[in-house]
């Protein structure tokens, strides 16, 4: 049948063709260029001093734990906070809502939360929390900023999963007498416990990758904070992004940089992992 | 299972009837999940509310025409000038600019992914795009930085390569992976009919893709550009790091500060009208969001119809 076709359009045609898949191959090098680049600068400077330690103008040492715990109390401050927000949100959608218009008013605010770009968070909890709530610049300030930040995602993900929860478990469930919350709680989340997993996930990462919303609400220190302090009004730090972003920018150390960007993509990689296998494992039917 | 076999013990006589304070637990987890799910519609006032209210005051003082279209950024003067036109003008470029390269290469990636690709390439090829999306900015940034700028410094023999063209070659890459998403979805809704049709017609695989495959999911490709916009625009730690960061006017090869990077530059260290003219820019940049914002919903809704 080829042999019909004319011979500018056999050239169109793999010119076009060609051009898919150079595009497609430059992308997966560019990855895959960036990935190599900043391991091979990064890893070289990742020590267990490095990990552990904190960095000292005195001695002249680099380390970036106050960096790693406060990314980690912000997380944890962060999914806190928004997880029963979010999938209350969510269920309320899916299960309560009747009225078409507030459900749709609904998913417009959360469409539009996720569309907001993140140094506007920034400068929005830096007047809300940190001034109006006076809560100083601090990690609670920032987790709240990310509480706003995450919760469409963790909405989306658990709602979508809500949404393929058979009727017949919430009929059997209420057939057996139970109240609505009640089934709701023992007979509808825990199907819908790979959704909730997978926008955890995701909500980690953003929290790590963030940096533009941490600038203003979270501070830029770098001493370790206990947990008692990490929650407490002055408790100000930098995390692991915005850690990076000063060493880069003001420091010009970028050794520094290059090993947090490492552990940063590292970081990444096995959430996005994660992400997949936990859709994977806990989706229902599959254990069968 | 016949009816008859049912015990009939089961079947209360008396009719349902909870008690008093079950349904009153009822009530409550009601209300809490009710103000849960008005919760995200709460937010988005607060955030209008309070950027409306610290941005206004600054540009009543300026005056509307000199904030917008003033092309002098010179908070520290003398005479302190609060133009903003060059920052808005170098988001647009730069955005455009993003536009131009990323576009293309995504929508083709896309098409690659879904239409040509085998599972085991296409799998790896959508990882990558995965483990993209999640790349913080900040390592995009530094990439820049040590990568693209001395780069460009030197292929087009610049004292400083960090300029609007090194941004718009970051951004261009940041926005891929939400282009390359929203435009496979778009494809893949694509009715494989069409597709049959102009096969059956002797069209070529490639000719079908190109002229029956991507006009048809032409709507659903604006989308990837509207949300690309969206990214780009939006984008600040990156930028700041690779676009030198001086309030000029645009210019490819000059150094430019964007709306974005106007607000985070300066927050730490300015007070009074300076920093209520800069809340009065994230107030722009909040605008041009809605905008972009309103544009994709009516895109999506055309779309589904």
């Amino acid at each position: 049948m080829n042999e019909n076709i004319s011979c500018a359009r056999k050239i169109k045609d793999s010119i076009l063709k060609s051009l898919v898949w150079f595009s497609a191959a430059i992308i997966c090098l560019l990855l895959a260029g960036m990935i190599c680049f900043i391991l091979v600068k990064g890893l070289g400077h990742i020590s267990w001093k490095f990990l552990s330690s904190k960095t000292s103008l005195l001695n002249g040492t680099v380390g970036i734990l106050p960096n790693l715990l406060n990314t980690l109390y912000i997380i944890i401050i962060t999914l806190l906070i928004v997880l029963p927000l979010g999938v209350g949100s969510a269920v309320y959608l899916n299960e309560y809502a009747k009225n078409k218009k507030a459900v749709r008013l609904i998913e417009l605010a959360t469409e539009t939360l996720a569309g907001i770009p993140s140094i506007i968070y920034g400068l929005v909890g830096m007047l809300i929390f940190v001034q109006f709530c006076s809560l100083g610049t601090s990690l609670v300030a920032g987790a709240f900023t990310l509480v706003i930040m995450t919760l469409p995602t963790i909405i989306r993900t658990t709602q979508e999963s809500l949404k393929t929860v058979p009727d017949s478990y919430r009929e059997g469930s209420l057939g057996l007498g139970a109240g609505k919350s009640y089934m709701i709680r023992t007979a509808v989340l825990p199907s819908a416990i790979d959704g909730i997993v997978t926008g955890c996930i995701l909500s980690v990462g953003r929290i790590v990758g963030e940096s533009a919303a941490l600038l203003f609400t979270a501070g830029m220190a770098n001493e370790i904070l206990n947990p008692a302090q990490a929650v407490s009004k002055g408790g100000a730090g930098s995390t692991l992004t915005v850690s990076m972003y000063m060493y880069a920018k003001e420091r010009g150390d970028f050794d520094t940089a290059f090993a947090i960007a490492a552990i940063l993509l590292i970081l990444t990689l096995l959430l996005n992992i994660s992400a997949k296998s936990a859709a994977k494992l806990l989706k229902r039917g599959d254990n069968k | 299972m016949k009816s008859e076999t049912i015990p009939a013990v089961h079947i209360q006589q008396k009719p349902l009837r909870r008690n008093f304070s079950a349904e009153i637990f009822e009530k409550i987890m009601r209300v809490l999940f009710s103000v849960c799910g008005f919760i995200a519609v709460g937010f988005v006032v607060v955030i209008t509310i309070f950027l409306i209210i610290s941005g206004v005051p600054a540009i009543k003082e300026i005056g509307l025409t000199e904030f917008l279209f003033g092309t002098k950024w010179l908070p520290t003067a003398d005479t302190p000038k609060y133009g903003i036109m060059p920052f808005v003008l170098s988001s647009v470029y730069g955005t455009f600019g993003a536009i131009l390269i990323g576009v293309p290469l995504g929508i083709l990636c896309a098409v690659f992914l879904t239409k040509i690709s085998g599972k085991r390439i296409g799998g790896a090829v959508s990882g990558a795009v995965n483990l993209m999306a999640g790349i913080p900015s900040v390592v995009y940034g530094l990439v820049g930085m040590i990568v693209i700028v001395p780069t460009v410094r030197e292929n087009f023999g610049l004292p400083d390569g960090a300029n609007l063209f090194s941004a718009i070659l970051v951004l261009a890459v940041m926005i891929l992976p939400s282009v390359i998403s929203v435009s496979e979805t778009a494809l893949n809704a694509v009715p494989k009919e069409f597709e049959e049709a102009s096969l059956a017609l002797g069209a070529t695989k490639t000719e079908t893709i190109f002229k029956v495959t991507i006009p048809a999911a032409k709507s659903g490709i604006l989308a990837a550009v509207v949300l690309g916009v969206g990214r780009a625009i939006g984008e600040a730690m990156a930028v700041m790091m690779v676009s030198g960061n001086v309030a000029n006017m645009p210019k490819i090869f000059g150094s430019v500060r964007f709306l974005t990077t106007a607000v985070a530059s300066e927050m730490s260290y300015s007070s009074g009208l300076q920093r209520q003219a800069l809340f009065s820019i994230a107030l722009v940049l909040f605008i041009f969001i809605m905008v972009i914002n309103l544009v994709l919903n009516l895109v999506i809704k055309r779309e589904k119809k």
